[in-house]
């Protein structure tokens, strides 16, 4: 059950392990920043799932302020039963938030990940001009 | 201002470097770099004398309140650390103009100055920052700058030597942001100083040890620790020769300024040294460091790959001295840490100056430079006089202090290993200096002294690594009370 429950840190576990093996065993250049990203993205998974709190909402203050609003009025005007339920109910799920920071973490490694693939790609385009190969084993054989 | 200036340290450099990219002709971006790099040898030795005076800076990025906002926390390790990589930055500028023009092709100037600069601010921002997430977004910002910077060498192999640094690179930074992310989850805080309160509560738990097992690899790969060097040798031989002087100067010392602020500040002594036994992993690796990577140096028949190589087994001598754990061997770390910088960047930039007047740095090249290069030659021996530890150079305080820590553990052992290593330094420096001053020049080849542009930064570096030597009062007292500040954990 446990086991299951924690599915997606297997996720987690399944794609770094994909991603590392890629960036090791492959010699293709693009195949290696593949892996690479891979890797990277397990990585955004984890920190995302760090933030999930079960039954949480979407981090968003509005609706929050809202329902206590609605249930404070209620409250107030004295009105009885479901209604005050119902608001206070509103108010006590809305404040069960997810952490929104990993998510906000993960947007800056987000980026990082993209200046890093871009950054590889441009590479192994002048290496493909510089040997005319972009396989590591060839790079590694040839004239020096 | 000068309240804003730990902020303004690393946003200068940052914020000119897109200015140089922009302004197009590589002259105009020199002086935007240049500017850049003064400027925060400035800011941070004037940061240096406000902490001595006042104690550990604070400062809230954008106002919020740490735990809350980004901290940066600069104390003397931090800025000991940032003038290590500001003065690096402000005599590699210079130097980079001259050797810079005729190492890298001229559209692609203000670019390479704007790399430059990125480089800077990121190293600059790792070692004032008092967030772990912002040093991993610090540490990307350098890494990837810097791969691109040593992509420009001229040599075909500087692309597959920076893909082959990207590659370990990323991977190092995706294992400290693993690390960074499982301390998070137990925590809750990504301020420095609140994870050292809070971590000791949950060191019970399996998830800190594997955060510490990741960042020990992440960082540990990331200042090339033997065995995970193998990007470094490479880099740093086919990456234009001023980008080598100024990395092989900052980049690793940065990292290992990382390794003790994680294991000191952050875990604190008692977790790293007696639950995880860190020393029982950096001590053996960094022996090997010293030995293997001095004997793999002797054998390199090109000069830039033989210094890498020493790099890596001099990064050994400062790993071995945080490995003891003790305040002499972290004080010895950091002297190194100092040190080292200047001795390897002189150098460095010695060799940058035989290759823009010979063109190549194989050691065959160098036959009877001694009398066509006489300054060149004898910064080179200079430099090397450290690296083998001669009394009156930085490289004798060093050994010296590592050699007490050594001695202070009762290990004669690892005192004989640090003396193994000096006299393998003084095969290698013998080989360069064999060649360069006992072999007859080649006649048909008319080889100038390089241009005092050149020759002025690499001697500036050169008298400080003599300066530091005979005078160690100044470094000694500063890394001493570093050492202090780190084991005492965070004040």
């Amino acid at each position: 059950m446990t086991a299951l429950g924690l599915f997606n840190y297997w996720a987690v576990i399944v794609l770094m392990m994909v991603g590392f093996y890629t960036l090791i065993a492959r010699s293709n250049l693009v195949k290696k920043l593949i892996g690479l990203n891979i890797f990277q993205t397990s990585v955004i998974l984890m920190y995302v799932s760090f933030g999930k709190v079960t039954g949480g909402t979407a981090p968003i203050l509005v609706e929050a302020a809202h329902a206590e609003e609605v249930g404070e009025t209620a409250e107030a005007v004295g009105g009885v039963g479901a209604e005050v339920v119902e608001a206070v109910e509103v108010a006590g799920e809305a404040i069960l938030y997810s952490n929104p920071l990993p998510h906000v973490l993960m947007l800056t490694a987000i980026v990082v990940g993209v200046a890093t693939l871009a950054l590889g790609l441009s590479l192994v385009v002048r290496i493909k001009e510089a040997y005319g190969t972009i396989e590591e084993h060839e790079l590694l054989d040839g004239p020096s | 201002m000068s309240e804003h200036l730990p902020a303004l340290l690393v946003v200068v450099p940052l914020l000119l470097a897109p200015v140089a990219a922009l302004v197009g002709r590589w002259k105009v971006a020199w002086a935007v770099a240049a500017a850049a790099c003064w400027w925060t040898l400035y800011a941070s030795v004037s940061l240096l004398q406000r902490i001595r005076v006042e104690g550990p800076i604070s400062y809230e990025l954008g106002g919020w309140v740490p735990p809350y906002g980004i901290e940066y926390r600069i104390d003397l390790v931090s800025i000991f650390v940032a003038i290590i990589v500001a003065a690096i930055g402000a005599v590699t500028i210079p130097y980079a103009r001259t050797s810079i023009a005729k190492e890298v092709e001229e559209d692609r100037g203000p670019l390479f100055y704007a790399a430059f600069l990125l480089c800077l601010s990121g190293l600059l921002g790792i070692s004032v920052t008092g967030d772990v997430f912002n040093v991993f977004v610090f540490l990307e910002i350098s890494s990837l700058s810097a791969y691109s910077m040593i992509a420009l060498g001229k040599d075909r192999r500087a692309l597959t030597a920076s893909f082959q640094y990207l590659i370990m690179g990323s991977v190092g930074a995706s294992f400290i942001v693993i690390g960074i992310g499982l301390m998070y989850v137990m925590t809750g805080t990504l301020n420095m100083a609140d994870l050292a309160v809070r971590l000791p509560e949950v060191a019970d738990n399996r998830t800190i040890p594997v955060a510490f097992t990741f960042l020990t690899v992440g960082i540990t790969l990331k200042l090339a620790l033997f065995p995970l060097h193998l990007w470094l040798p490479n880099a740093y031989t086919y990456a234009p020769s001023a980008v080598t002087a100024f990395i092989a100067s900052t980049a690793t010392k940065v990292s290992v300024y990382l390794l003790l602020r994680f294991f000191f500040t952050i875990f604190g002594e008692t977790f790293s040294y007696e639950a995880m036994q860190l020393d029982m992993v950096l001590m053996p690796l960094s022996i090997v460091a010293i030995l293997a990577m001095s004997l793999v140096a002797i054998y390199q028949a090109n000069v830039k790959r033989l210094l890498a190589f020493s790099s890596v087994a001099q990064i050994g001598y400062m790993v071995l001295g945080i490995s003891f754990g003790s305040v002499l061997g972290v004080t010895a770390g950091i002297i190194h840490l100092f040190n080292h910088a200047l001795m390897k960047g002189a150098l460095f930039m010695a060799m940058g100056c035989v290759m823009y007047s010979v063109g190549s740095v194989r050691i065959e090249k160098m036959a009877g430079l001694g009398k066509r290069m006489p300054w060149t030659m004898a910064a080179f021996v200079g430099g090397g006089l450290s690296l083998i530890g001669v009394p009156a150079t930085v490289g004798f305080v060093s050994k010296w202090y590592l050699v007490q820590a050594a001695l202070e553990q009762g290990s004669w052992a690892i005192a004989g290993v640090v003396m193994v290593g000096s006299l393998m330094a003084l095969i290698y420096v013998w080989k360069v200096v064999e060649v360069a001053y006992f072999q007859e020049p080649d006649p048909d080849h008319e080889i100038r002294e390089a241009p005092l542009s050149l020759l002025l930064p690499t001697w500036a570096l050169v008298a400080a690594s003599f300066y530091f030597g005979i005078d160690a009062s100044l470094t000694a007292d500063v890394a001493t009370q570093a050492a202090e500040t780190l084991i005492g954990g965070i004040q």
